[in-house]
């Protein structure tokens, strides 16, 4: 994938935002030196980027996070180091946003350094099997509030459709009409279908752009 | 069948109420089961329902006597902490002969605790956790569908004997997702309730709902009436799963997460040989003794796994009259134990019973 400075990732909570993100570093940092991941959710105590942060060290990418992420301390903070993203111009970074307009009020905050340099992609992701965004028009509606809420307008769409570990290809197939027709009322273009690496094989030659994931998961 | 959703836990309880008819919420936002309000927040007032977000836990439980009262499904939820600010108003409910839904992700505790996933609110769920004589149906959940499953059975079984449901589950089960179906989950419809303050339309006498009684011989004969009605709930209502139980020589008691672990654990188990097996309660109160008296005909040891200083441990060992030992295998605080902990805790009863 091609990257601007800043890539964003915003969606309705639970619609795949994290492991999107890390995978999307751990690319990134494979074409470029100088990459951080900012973990921005003040919804979310669980699920957080910092679970990967021992890959994010092996790797030498900065993780830019609150400190009471994934911890008991359920507080909405912000990171210290959060300018960093706006200010150090040599620094590529991606961006998990919390979840709905609630997360991303935590975005507005850079919005008008972000849109000044304006060297950004905003994606929605998107998860047709998820329970409050079944089809195009309840997205559109997820995608305003959040517009409205960090004041960034999108410029992408990711379709992240599944149905975790019963996913087939199949289902990543037959979420394309849906994936297009959020397209086509958001007027965005499909940035990436985003797919388990263990679909990837089985669907490359049907799907582009098609950008596989390695799940973190929460060891139990 | 219908198309499955990917749902995390906390939604598909609060989708599964919405399909059983419950078209009123009253809750305080809370970690880990926050996603229960955010949901009805959103939905219902697209469909007409009372999404209501109170001014503390204490609020919302008597908002649910009120419509309890009132003859419709009702519900709300809350974590460990708020399900003890919510103690009295159960047992007024209790006390009303209320129906009403429950529902408690638990986190660690005592206190504040933390926000990590834990069963330490066994004895307050199944002894009572308000004050008086008094119980509620308590149903465990082990997977998201069960969620959604056991939230329809909660409304059904309150209905029907006049109590209050709860579902206990933990953080974990709270915030996990899987595929679940909501369209497919069947409702049988709510009973007719006489009894509910619906107003008389000049053509009935007065309903009233109280929960005090002035004359102690009355209040006496309420209790011995509603615990005729109990001892209905435990001969009729016990759920439970068994695992390869039928040949054990050990059995584990595990509910909701535990139980999970645990199944990974007596898999690895029978591959090394040693005869082990699971019962699962799915409903705390009323427990499961049957099951647990069976095998204790033929097992040697029983083992209690929990997230909690060891709770249901005690009814096992009532369930199966002290015949064998009981060993309990837990983690606290918020921790999980792994199914390596749960093996080792066999292998190690296993040697003492070789």
């Amino acid at each position: 994938m091609n990257y601007k400075r800043l890539t964003i990732l915003c969606g309705h909570y639970g619609s795949g935002k994290t492991n999107i993100a890390v995978n999307m570093a751990l690319d990134l940092r494979s074409q470029r030196d100088n990459v951080a991941i900012a973990d921005l959710d003040i919804v979310n105590p669980y699920f957080r980027s910092k679970d990967s942060e021992d890959e994010f060290r092996e790797h030498d990418i900065r993780l830019i996070c609150s400190e009471f992420a994934s911890s008991n301390v359920d507080l909405p903070s912000m990171p210290a180091d959060l300018y960093s993203i706006t200010d150090d111009k040599s620094l590529s970074v991606i961006m998990d946003i919390g979840g709905d307009d609630r997360g991303a009020y935590a975005l507005g905050r850079l919005r008008d350094m972000i849109l000044a340099e304006d060297d950004y992609e905003m994606l929605m992701v998107v998860n047709k099997f998820r329970p409050l965004t079944p089809d195009a028009p309840s997205v559109i509606e997820v995608m305003r509030e959040i517009e409205a809420a960090c004041g960034i307008p999108f410029t992408g769409i990711v379709n992240n459709s599944n149905l975790a570990d019963e996913t087939s290809a199949e289902d990543v197939l037959g979420s394309r009409k849906f994936a297009e027709e959020v397209c086509e009322l958001s007027g965005l273009p499909l940035v990436l279908t985003t797919v388990n690496e263990k679909l990837y094989d089985a669907l490359k030659d049907k799907m582009s752009p098609l950008f596989s994931l390695k799940l973190q998961k929460k060891p139990i | 069948m219908a198309d499955k959703i990917l749902m995390k836990g906390n939604e598909a309880i609060a989708a599964a109420a919405i399909k059983a008819g419950c078209m009123h919420y009253f809750g305080y936002p809370i970690t880990p089961q926050t996603e229960i309000a955010a949901y009805m927040a959103k939905v219902m007032p697209k469909i007409g329902g009372t999404f209501l977000q109170a001014e503390s836990e204490i609020a919302a439980i008597n908002m649910v006597y009120g419509v309890a009262s009132a003859g419709k499904r009702v519900m709300t939820s809350s974590s460990s902490p708020g399900v003890s600010l919510k103690g009295e108003g159960i047992s007024y409910l209790a006390g009303s002969d209320l129906p009403a839904l429950v529902v408690n992700v638990q986190r660690g505790g005592p206190g504040l605790g933390g926000i990590q996933p834990s069963q330490s609110d066994y004895f307050q769920s199944t002894r009572g956790g308000g004050h008086g004589d008094y119980h509620m149906i308590v149903l465990a959940p082990a997977s998201v569908q069960e969620m959604a499953e056991l939230t329809v059975k909660g409304f059904e079984l309150a209905d029907k004997y006049r109590v209050t449901s709860m579902v206990l589950a933990d953080g974990t089960m709270g915030q996990m997702m899987e595929p679940v179906s909501i369209e497919d989950l069947e409702v049988k419809p709510a009973p007719e309730k006489p009894w509910a303050t619906t107003g008389t339309q000049m053509a009935r006498e007065h309903n009233i709902v109280n929960s005090l009684s002035l004359v102690p011989e009355e209040l006496e004969q309420l209790n011995f009436e509603r615990y005729d009605r109990y001892k209905v709930i435990e001969e009729n209502e016990t759920l439970y799963e068994e695992y390869k139980v039928d040949d054990a020589d050990i059995v584990i008691a595990a509910f909701g997460i535990a139980a999970r672990v645990s199944k990974n654990a007596v898999d690895e188990a029978r591959k090394l040989g040693i005869k082990v097996g699971l019962i699962r309660p799915i409903t705390l109160w009323p427990f499961p003794k049957a099951p647990f008296k069976k095998a204790a005909e033929h097992a040697k040891a029983f083992i209690s796994v929990e997230l909690n200083m060891g709770q249901m441990i005690e009814d096992v060992q009532l369930a199966i009259e002290s015949k064998c030992p009981v060993t309990l295998c837990n983690r606290a605080g918020g921790m999980i134990p792994d199914p390596e902990q749960v093996l080792n805790s066999i292998k190690e009863v296993n040697g003492g019973i070789a």
